[in-house]
């Protein structure tokens, strides 16, 4: 079910736009934000909000990398492996968070916790090597210091 | 939210215009904002009138900051005066060249400096609707511009009538949710109408048929920011910051093989290998430089010997590379190129849109290619054979992310063959082991 407070940020967002399909992207990425992923249900809601076949929303939904079609861990690791972390130990980063988690691109752990991503430049290039949690920045990686955030966030939900 | 550490380490080098508040308390409220010159750039243009303020951009010589280099006056000029429809502002603030980071303490550190720099464009040309473009990672910043965004009205800055000019304007921000592509403008423009970002063929140009199919001028974050400097301060002073035709500074972003990776302000033409050697402190371990990537991932690569080059928009198309995004990676002796070439082309692969077939087929082809070669399982013709793929995308395409691929592809094939070479004739990568990736930081083997 899609909460209140959503329907009617809904409603605030689409009033912004003299076309209301302009509104589709934000809309799933926020409905995702909520339920952790696009459901069924709500494709059909913001297909109904903004007067286009549902078809059309599915259509974005397999453009863009960030919206996902089935739930993902509470906590998903994207690791960023392109040039400027490349050259200073991004794929180390993602290999030792694939090694320290047991799970590969695009996989989720078993308990739903965490999952993990190689993704392209985050604009976090002078902190390299970095990745994001969800939307949160981790940058000037070690193998250390994802040891201690895996742990912290295990601990705790929520770490620096 | 980022560093500020990691980011502004500052240098006495530095012409600080478009980040002087970065460093100030509370540098994101409007109190502080307006504390310090804000919103007087907005106050003189309503002065000097729609006419005046787009003649005073195209005699400053600013020239966009995405990468394409175009004057932005002269974009600005081409919004038809004379027209029914509505027109629109749309700022890209979809920061997703590889290896740049410039936007983002833009907005984190002065979202009202952008903010009056897309008001002021609006007024230039008639426009009463903004949007800022931010893509989807970004999240945070789009908090903190929807905060500024709410003071700004609250103080008469955005809304109707703004300070009793009798101009009226709207602005808000627009999220994306992970696509390159979407930096190109008119892949943008469809996707702010809620459609996959595929791009639309050239022209119509957006000035005249943009979004909803009104006239709309797109803009990058940095090119804004720089708007209300030039109002306030005029176009001489601009211009002669940098160099001809190149006016001001800009924002470069160093990473990679540098002792002070950093975002740092600096003049148009300033020369790369002082930006190097005093502003990001050298190459570390006392390595040797290999090759610099000028300007984003899209940009021709340099070899060590070419660093003798002022950077502006101009010299670097003078040796057939480009100034970019501002994103500058250096990269040091231990690095395999077969393997950079390899890791750009996987990027262009996975965000090619798909629309124009030689782009789609020509990335994932090459990256194939790519990926074989560094294996060690490649041919002998192999590196002339990623030189024929490439020539065969570029100019081939809608947009331009198969030129984007295929440019540094060139480069590196071509200043760094026998590397390839080396590849095939020992069926190895000859630098396994060398360390860069974590050996570049002193952790250790890589």
């Amino acid at each position: 079910m899609l909460s209140d407070d959503l329907k009617s940020m809904f409603d605030r967002v689409i009033a912004r736009y003299p076309l209301k399909r302009s509104a589709i992207v934000p809309l799933l990425l926020f409905a995702q934000d909520e339920l952790g992923y696009i459901s069924d249900e709500a494709i059909e809601e913001i297909a109904r909000r903004v007067e286009v076949p549902p078809i059309e929303v599915v259509e974005d939904i397999g453009y863009y990398s960030m919206l996902h079609r089935h739930p993902i861990g509470k906590y998903n690791f994207q690791v960023c492996t392109n040039v400027s972390c490349q050259l200073l130990g991004g794929e180390e980063i993602l290999a030792h968070c694939s090694k320290r988690l047991g799970i590969g691109h695009k996989q989720t752990t078993s308990d739903g916790q965490f999952s993990l991503e190689e993704v392209e430049c985050l604009g976090a290039c002078c902190g390299a090597p970095a990745m994001q949690v969800n939307y949160d920045f981790y940058e000037n990686l070690t193998p250390e210091r994802v040891d201690r955030l895996i742990e912290e966030l295990k601990a705790n939900g929520r770490a620096r | 939210m980022s560093d500020y550490q990691s980011y502004m380490k500052g240098s006495p080098l530095e012409v600080k215009v478009i980040s002087a508040r970065f460093g100030l308390p509370n540098s994101t409220s409007i109190d502080t904002f307006v504390a310090h010159d804000g919103y007087k750039g907005l106050a003189k243009a309503f002065q000097m009138g729609p006419e005046g303020v787009i003649n005073e951009m195209k005699n400053s010589q600013l020239r966009g900051r995405g990468g394409a280099g175009f004057n932005t006056g002269l974009k600005w000029s081409f919004v038809p005066k004379q027209t029914d429809k509505p027109k629109y502002v749309v700022c890209n603030a979809d920061e997703s060249e590889p290896a740049t980071c410039k936007d983002r303490p833009l907005m984190e550190y002065d979202p009202h400096q952008l903010i009056e720099g897309i008001v002021i464009a609006g007024y230039a040309i008639g426009a009463h609707q903004g949007y800022i473009y931010i893509r989807g990672e970004y999240r945070y910043l789009m908090d903190i511009l929807d905060r500024a965004i709410a003071e700004a009205y609250a103080r008469g800055y955005l809304g109707k009538n703004i300070q009793g000019s009798g101009f009226d304007f709207e602005l808000c921000t627009h999220t994306g949710a992970g696509a390159y592509e979407c930096g190109e403008e008119t892949a943008l423009l469809n996707s702010l109408e809620g459609l996959r970002g595929y791009p639309r063929v050239k022209p119509p140009f957006p000035a005249v048929v943009g979004v909803y199919g009104c006239p709309t001028i797109i803009n990058n974050v940095e090119t804004l920011c720089n708007v209300p400097h030039i109002v306030l301060k005029g176009a001489e002073w601009f211009a002669g910051l940098g160099t001809p035709k190149n006016g001001g500074t800009r924002l470069f972003c160093l990473s990679g093989h540098i002792s002070r990776p950093g975002v740092y302000e600096l003049p148009m033409g300033f020369p790369l290998r002082k930006m190097i050697e005093e502003v990001g402190g050298g190459i570390p371990r006392g390595k040797k430089l290999k090759s610099v990537i000028p300007g984003g991932s899209s940009c021709p690569l340099l070899s060590a010997d070419e660093i003798d080059v002022p950077m502006d928009f101009d010299s670097l198309a003078k040796i057939g590379s480009m100034l970019g995004s501002g994103g500058v990676v250096m990269i040091d002796e231990d690095t395999c190129m077969v393997k950079v070439a390899q890791r750009i082309m996987k990027f262009y692969a996975h965000e090619s849109c798909g629309w124009c077939i030689p782009c789609r087929e020509g990335t994932a082809w090459l990256k194939a290619l790519l990926d074989r070669l560094h294996g060690g399982g490649g041919l002998a013709d192999d590196p002339d054979t990623a030189l024929d793929a490439s020539y065969n995308i570029l100019g081939k395409s809608l947009c331009p992310l198969g030129d984007a691929a295929a440019m540094p592809t060139i480069s590196i094939v071509n200043k760094f063959r026998s590397e390839f070479d080396e590849h095939v004739r020992l069926g190895a990568c000859p630098y396994a082991g060398r360390g860069s990736g974590f050996g570049a930081r002193g952790w250790g083997a890589a």
